[in-house]
């Protein structure tokens, strides 16, 4: 006998039009390019049969309607679609831990607990910056991976630096990857590991903006260091142009950079943590050059040869952002990490606190956690803020923002 | 260079290329100025030095042209933009039916092309005058943005209409380009052309149903004309009717939102009635029959637009391959109508009768039942609404002999469903179907600006979802930037 289709097949996103907000302008049919938008008198349907998540549809619809997506077992069919008066509310499938505990960070359980161990450390339920774009996730999963081609592997620290920190660009050629400055994307190294499994996914910060790489290239960098025994990022690290890499994701859907041109930005991080941190500055950098709000950026490393994008990071000029390094193993120097520099800059971190258009984000090892928030304690006690109160409110707000590992 | 992004080189943003046109490069610039003593003279009165998150377009394929940014309106880049060519195009009706689409004005049309453009033209300033004083009164920052969208695309289209003047009609164009600049809406001196464009937009119903149909009207006068055999005016309305759609929008989900409030308002009070008026607005809410008035108002001012029923002007347009139909290409049949006939509602005899006309002479009619059916559609999506929240009450398009200043209908009186009414009877009940002056008084007090970033005033709906999909409580305008 067949089993039931709906047990048997994974739950996948359908894309639908929400008939309540569709105002039935034609824009979408018109703009797809492959056919898959049809109407009737009654509504405008996505096939799903036909739609390849393109996403072309999305900017020029006027109402928002164009963007809403269910996780299916068996999708609803166009005749269906036509009858409908309002979209259906989300059924009750089979769905991963993650999506159960509404999260949203990503609809795959390996991605989803990579990502809440990340974002353990901000104490709480993260929140998205309310003025953060709307990303989309879990396009591409383990059993429907996007294939990357590697267009760029360049090695970022100096040759004699004990660390082997690599910008590697992947190309996504003819395939959607739509991606904002702050997301994750997973990474499946091949092979299997020695039960015979296949590996785990990990997941790498997208170091580029949402524009990509290069301004209208469909691709995106990463920031990837080498570990001893790791297994994915020696496969990362060891990729040469033309080698192609099954990639899932994008996900992550809090940690995300706030759109709002005047809003101000504090970055905390240590090594490669500074991939999205790269990715906002671009963002900065590239579409909003005139933007009232401040970014500034924390970044340690032992050495400056071992500081990531340490030679370019020179040339983004102070306006845009305010660097402060901190090295820790500089010779006849004092060990300096990142919280001792906030601390001798107290007066402009109590500033930006003071000001609640500012967002805060960390990102790096998870030993600096608990150096950092006892430097910003002890800034805010000077200044006479309470640090556990604020912390609190600004979390709630989505200006708190922790991803450590 | 790629026509499909734009060259933002040049002061004016444009895709056709205009640094290799230093003719028309340097006509645009010459108008450039005036244009923006025109925005800053009659553009959003109280909130020029504010940031606006707009939409603007950086290419004309899907991706790129819906970037959203804060933006001062002065600041916006108008700018040219023309959708993608399509390869050996041919013109789709007429007696050129077939023939390859005219990338230069055809001489015997010349003049014919110049008024629909002009008209064209004239309408998209005008707008942006009739709603200059709205912002002030604006239920919500999101509503605002959406105004102010509205204003810009509008500006935009008066851009995208000058081009063509300037480009393909030489002096004449240039003169019609800056004739554009002086009309005013509700001017007596120099009035807008059309009549819709010379009224007062006096409140944000106003607004919203003047944008769900007199936006509409333009919409449909842009499909017409993007069917065009004269390939840069086609490509023109194709971009322009991608923008229209915000517009429409605009509309629809103003009147859906307004309607959907009233609704709730009363079931809270437990009102049944939709006629209680004055315990309805004692709520602080637009009872449902005065929509109604808005409705039969907007709808009839809106169906003048389309011109008389019978047109000897829009068989020429169409014979001449200039104007097509509404979605010309998805009609089957031999695109030259030379045989055909078209049922027009007219008066016979003192009836309102369907008389079978040559199809090529009413051509307006056609494209009015087509505007008509679309409206329809539209007003049934406001009446799920209120049929949802259990209000027994259902808004209806008038008939089209109703309030009519052009056309068949114009020298008689009649009621929305149609009965024709001696002038006596009709100043007695004039004011059961169209706005009365008590009714605009009840509305403009209604109309008290909210500025609280995710606040909406009492009588409207907040939408379901914001803007390029921001939240609740996005800052849609920075009003003291």
């Amino acid at each position: 006998m067949n089993a039931p289709v709906l047990n048997t097949t994974a739950p996948h996103k359908q894309h639908l039009i929400d008939p309540e907000i569709c105002i039935r302008c034609n824009t979408c049919e018109e703009t797809c390019p492959v056919d898959a938008v049809t109407h009737d008198d009654n509504n405008y349907v996505v096939d799903p049969d036909k739609c390849n998540f393109c996403l072309d549809c999305i900017a020029p619809c006027p109402t928002g309607s164009i963007d809403n997506w269910r996780m299916v077992g068996k999708p609803y069919t166009v005749a269906e679609q036509f009858s409908w008066n309002e979209l259906p509310v989300q059924e009750q499938i089979e769905l991963n831990a993650a999506a159960e505990k509404g999260d949203g960070e990503a609809e795959d359980d390996e991605a989803a607990r990579l990502i809440a161990q990340a974002h353990q450390g901000a104490g709480g339920k993260s929140i998205a910056p309310a003025s953060a774009s709307k990303p989309k996730i879990n396009l591409y999963n383990r059993s429907k991976p996007a294939l990357a081609t590697v267009t760029g592997n360049l090695r970022l620290t100096a040759a004699e630096a004990d660390n082997d920190v690599r910008h590697i660009i992947l190309d996504f050629g003819a395939q959607v990857f739509p991606v904002l400055e702050g997301q994750s994307i997973g990474i499946v190294a091949p092979g299997t590991d020695k039960d015979g499994k296949p590996h785990n996914i990990r997941l790498y910060s997208v170091a580029s903006p949402r524009e990509g790489e290069k301004t209208g290239a469909n691709n995106l960098s990463l920031t990837v260091k080498r570990e001893p025994n790791g297994v994915c990022s020696n496969y990362l690290c060891g990729l040469k142009k033309g080698d192609q890499v099954q990639v899932t994701g994008p996900f992550g859907a809090t940690f995300l950079m706030p759109d709002d041109p005047s809003a101000n930005i504090i970055m905390i991080c240590t090594g490669t943590g500074s991939a999205p941190f790269r990715g906002f500055t671009e963002r900065r950098r590239r579409n909003m050059k005139d933007a009232p709000g401040r970014m500034m950026l924390y970044f340690g490393a032992r050495r400056p040869e071992e500081l990531p994008y340490f030679g370019p990071l020179q040339k983004v000029p102070d306006g845009l952002l305010r660097k402060h390094f901190a090295y820790s193993r500089v010779a006849g120097e004092p060990k300096t990490y990142v919280q001792d520099r906030m601390r001798q800059t107290a007066d402009e971190v109590a500033v930006f606190l003071k000001n609640d258009r500012t967002h805060v984000y960390l990102c790096g090892l998870k030993g600096m956690e608990s150096g950092v928030d006892e430097a910003f304690a002890d800034i805010c006690r000077g200044a006479g803020i309470d640090w556990s109160g604020l912390r609190t409110q600004m979390r709630a707000q989505g200006r708190y923002h922790v991803e450590t590992y | 260079m790629n026509l499909m992004n734009v060259d933002y080189s040049t002061q004016i943003p444009n895709n056709v290329g205009l640094t290799e046109d230093p003719r028309v490069l340097k006509a645009l610039e010459t108008w450039h100025p005036g244009y923006l003593d025109w925005w800053q003279d009659m553009g959003p009165e109280g909130f020029q030095e504010s940031l606006v998150y707009l939409r603007t377009a950086v290419s004309v394929d899907p991706k790129g042209w819906a970037k959203f940014d804060y933006v001062k309106m002065p600041q916006y880049r108008w700018g040219i933009l023309l959708a993608p060519a399509e390869e050996s195009r041919k013109v789709p009706f007429g007696q050129h039916y077939g023939e390859a689409a005219w990338q230069e004005v055809p001489g015997e049309h010349r003049a014919m092309l110049r008024r629909l453009i002009v008209i064209q033209g004239d309408t998209e300033p005008a707008s942006v005058e009739q709603q200059r004083h709205l912002g002030k009164t604006a239920p919500s920052l999101y509503d605002m943005r959406n105004l102010f969208q509205v204003n810009v695309e509008e500006g935009r289209h008066l851009w995208a209409m000058v081009y063509l003047l300037q480009k393909y009609f030489g002096r004449d164009g240039r003169e019609e380009a800056d004739e554009l600049l002086r009309r005013r809406s509700g001017s007596t001196d120099a009035p807008r052309m059309l009549g819709a464009f010379n009224e007062a937009t006096p409140d944000w119903l106003s607004f919203f149903m003047f944008t769900f149909f007199t936006d509409r009207d333009g919409k449909m006068q842009l499909e017409s004309l993007a069917q065009s055999g004269f390939d840069p005016l086609s490509r023109t309305c194709r971009f322009m009717l991608t923008e229209e759609a915000h517009h429409m929008f605009v509309g629809e989900t103003g009147v859906g939102r307004t309607v959907q409030r009233t609704c709730e308002a009363m079931k809270a009070a437990g009102i049944e009635d939709p006629y209680d008026v004055a315990r309805i607005r004692a709520l602080g809410v637009i009872d449902l029959p005065t929509v109604q008035k808005k409705l039969n108002l907007h709808y009839s001012l809106s169906l003048d637009l389309f011109g008389s029923e019978v047109s000897t002007n829009a068989a020429n347009a169409f014979n001449a391959g200039i104007k097509g139909r509404f979605q010309e290409t998805k009609i089957e049949d031999d695109h030259k109508l030379t045989n055909s006939t078209y049922p027009v509602l007219k008066l016979v005899d003192g009836e309102i009768k369907r008389v079978d006309e040559p199809a090529l002479t009413a051509l307006n009619m056609r494209l009015r039942d087509d505007y008509t059916n679309d409206c329809g559609k539209g007003v049934e999506r406001w009446n799920k609404v209120i049929e949802k929240t259990g209000v027994q009450f259902r808004l209806e398009l008038p008939h089209v002999a109703f309030h009519r200043h052009i056309g068949e209908f114009k020298d008689v009186h009649a009621t929305p469903s149609g009965i024709l009414l001696d002038d006596a009877t009709w100043a007695k009940q004039r004011d059961q179907y169209l706005p009365s002056t008590a009714d605009g008084d009840f509305i403009s007090e209604l109309m008290k600006p909210v500025m609280e970033v995710g606040q909406f005033a009492g009588w409207i709906a907040a939408p379901k979802v914001g803007i390029d999909n921001k939240p609740g409580d996005f800052e849609y305008v920075k009003i003291a930037a």
